[in-house]
């Protein structure tokens, strides 16, 4: 075991990959610095830098991993999906169905996402939700280093499109590069566990679709995915302090989604919390709520989402951001209290 | 990518100024009050009080108030991510600009838009974080000024970076195909975020921009006569004829993409900076499996050789306000009145805001 940051492990693992697979390449804006590791040892071939261009260097990923690659297309932050989302709609989402099963696209696309830095709501969503509404492709959010390196490779490996999130807040060269800009001015609610961690020596590959268990309790299911969990922890030791025992699931991948596992833990606890940084309406907190009516059982239910547009103010930002206050505040409320 | 680069221009530039001297001393005062303003935002960006990114337009001011002190009322303006200078040349309240800053209720958008994302409906003005918008939404503006029959024109403010983003290259053929009066202004840095643009742009500017069928310029965007003078003719010509135009303007930005650009710091203190960078990435590029000895150093090389680049930008002979001070020296004493006026002012500006917003949300 060594201890990594989050930003390390993402980069450890594809190191690992790359060494291991000629076929896998970088392929973004600013990647030559952004991954001036990497760009050092591999060099422009393997981490080639791209034009303001997202749909286009997007939409050339998709096809290149149709050819036999296997890129990395960095989409600097999530937001700007907005400009490319045509490759991952209609595309990199719908070849292997179109093609009858026979055509797949082994790409992967790396976004950062999220907020709690105050550069607001053109550069701080979340956005997973909207991506996993669309069939066909995988969504992975990790929330500490050992997942995002495990799951940097699975998301490699895999035959099918996956998008990979990358909170800000969590990986430290983001909040510097956009955050703090070399400032020792600025402070931010960083999740220790989630900055730095232990990771193995060798990156094996995490299963796609399968959540983790971060705490156990009898009362309470908090489920979260990325920065949330550590919010949901964090408002767990407090609701132990008010006779509550939450349990906290991380999701880690929001498509596909582990129901079987929320079903495990909402079969003992019967009251459910979701605590998502994507936006409150027709997203992933509702669709958990539909998956467990589907299954007939009967839950009490609340979610702490973000309802309306980041604003740049830090601390309007704070309340919009899902936040431990909150969480706890519903968590009351579902124990009827 | 650029038929000329700054560099070429800037030792063309004509030192002895034939303009007359109160144009050129009301330019003086419009680029001079933004570069000052700015100068007060990095301050307070620096002190924590402004959180996140900060992109300025400094180096970039002989392009924003060319274009800006030929508007008229109702003319549009829409602005990338660097909306500072244009809006506060525009006349939009500066105090209104730095409460926003601050994430005060109080500000232009109330605290939630912040300096990327600053609108005034009344001014026409808007701006936008992601790169390219200002193309289509300064087409639609223009679109609107077609439809409503108005003499007014339409300006999209954007870098050379934002060339290559699609819907900008759209919004250059619907201007176009439409005849819509849309000024496009592209201020070429030579910078795309952290990466030359010459790496990644295909052909010429000016020729692409002429393939669209928009009349285009190549000028120096660091010499305010040079613009002043190209805008004179152009922006009367557009109201009369209601056409698109295109300007490849030269210029810098003096503190890079934005405050502490992690290129530009390099310039601050190289020892500190690199010796943070210097260990992963010599322990990266010594690992086995990657490329070959030759290219490992090539690639490393290539890394210092873009700090080496990067720093090209802070020079004195690129700056558009130092380039205009010498021009006109033998205004010494206007000159001096002006600053002296002009820091006054800014400083005022900055101690209300500051009072007004209990000294800044975050501290």
């Amino acid at each position: 075991m060594t201890e990594m940051t989050f930003a390390e492990a993402i980069e450890s693992a594809l190191a690992q990959a790359m060494e291991g697979d000629e076929s896998v390449f970088i392929m973004g804006e600013d990647v030559h610095l952004l991954r001036v590791n990497l760009f050092a040892r591999f060099g422009k071939k393997r981490v080639k830098h791209a034009p303001i261009s997202e749909s286009g260097f997007l939409g050339a990923g998709v096809a290149a991993a149709m050819a036999g690659l296997r890129p990395v297309v960095e989409i600097m932050l999530i937001d700007f999906i907005g400009v490319a989302m045509d490759a991952l709609l209609n595309h990199a989402a719908k070849i292997n169905y179109f093609s009858g099963g026979k055509w797949n696209v082994p790409l992967v696309v790396r976004a950062s996402c999220g907020g709690g830095y105050g550069d607001a709501g053109q550069h701080e969503q979340s956005l997973w939700g909207w991506i996993a509404h669309i069939p066909g492709l995988n969504v992975i959010v990790p929330s500490n280093p050992a997942d995002a390196g495990g799951l940097m490779l699975a998301a490699i490996q895999s035959d099918e499109p996956v998008i990979y999130f990358e909170h800000k807040l969590l990986a430290d060269y983001w909040r510097d590069y956009l955050g703090s800009g070399g400032r020792d001015t600025v402070t931010y609610d960083l999740p220790q566990d989630g900055v730095k961690g232990y990771v193995p020596d060798i990156w094996e590959p995490i299963p796609i679709g399968e959540l983790r268990k971060f705490r156990d309790g009898d009362d309470i299911t908090l489920i979260s995915v990325g920065v949330g969990v550590h919010r949901c922890i964090d408002a767990s030791q407090i609701l132990e302090n008010k006779g509550v025992s939450a349990e906290v699931l991380d999701l880690r991948t929001i498509a596909p989604i582990d129901l079987n596992a929320i079903k495990e833990s909402v079969k003992k606890t019967g009251k459910v919390i979701v605590v998502d940084e994507d936006y409150k309406h027709f997203g992933l907190s509702g669709e958990i709520s539909a998956l467990i009516l589907e299954e007939g059982m009967e839950f009490k239910f609340r979610r702490v989402c973000t309802e309306h547009t980041i604003p740049y103010d830090r601390k309007r930002e704070d309340d919009t951001l899902p936040n431990v206050q909150r969480i706890v505040n519903e968590a009351m409320k579902v124990m009827g209290s | 990518m650029t038929s000329k680069s700054y560099i070429t221009i800037c030792l063309n530039t004509n030192i002895v100024s034939n303009m007359e001297k109160s144009i050129l001393l009301d330019m003086y005062r419009m680029m001079l009050r933004s570069r000052l303003f700015e100068e007060a935002v990095t301050e307070l960006w620096e002190q924590g009080k402004i959180s996140g990114e900060m992109h300025l337009g400094i180096g970039e001011e002989a392009v924003i108030a060319a274009v800006v002190s030929h508007l008229q009322d109702g003319d549009a303006i829409a602005s990338d991510h660097r909306g500072t200078p244009p809006f506060l040349m525009r006349g939009i309240d500066p105090k209104a600009l730095i409460l926003e800053f601050l994430g005060d209720p109080k500000g232009l958008c109330s605290g939630q838009g912040g300096h990327m994302h600053l609108f005034s409906k009344e001014h026409l003005c808007a701006s936008s974080g992601i790169v390219g918008a200002a193309g289509p939404a300064a087409t639609g503006f223009a679109l609107s000024m077609q439809y409503n029959k108005q003499k007014n024109i339409a300006v999209a403010f954007f870098g050379e970076g934002a060339v290559n983003q699609g819907m900008l290259m759209e919004s250059m053929n619907l201007a176009s195909a439409w005849n819509l009066p849309v000024l496009f202004v592209c201020k070429d840095n030579e910078w795309a975020i952290t990466t030359p643009s010459e790496e990644v742009t295909g052909g010429e500017l000016l020729k692409r921009a002429e393939g669209f069928g928009l009349k285009s310029i190549e000028l120096n965007g660091l010499d305010i006569e040079e613009m002043h003078e190209a805008l004179s003719g152009i922006i009367p010509n557009m109201r009369k004829n209601g056409d698109p135009h295109f300007i490849l303007a030269h210029c810098v930005h003096k503190t890079g993409h934005f405050l502490g650009d992690p290129l530009m710091r390099f310039h601050g203190n190289f020892m500190e900076e690199f010796k943070e960078v210097s260990g992963p990435l010599m322990k990266s590029a010594a690992k086995r499996k990657g490329a070959s000895v030759g290219k490992r150093a090539n690639n490393i090389g290539k890394v210092l050789g873009l700090i080496r680049r990067s720093g090209k930008q802070m020079k004195e002979k690129f700056d558009p306000i130092i380039i205009l001070e010498k021009k006109i020296k033998d205004q010494k004493e206007e000159l001096n009145n002006i600053k002296e006026e002009i820091t006054l002012e800014i400083g005022a500006i900055i101690d209300e805001s500051l009072k007004l917003s209990n000294g800044g949300i975050l501290k």
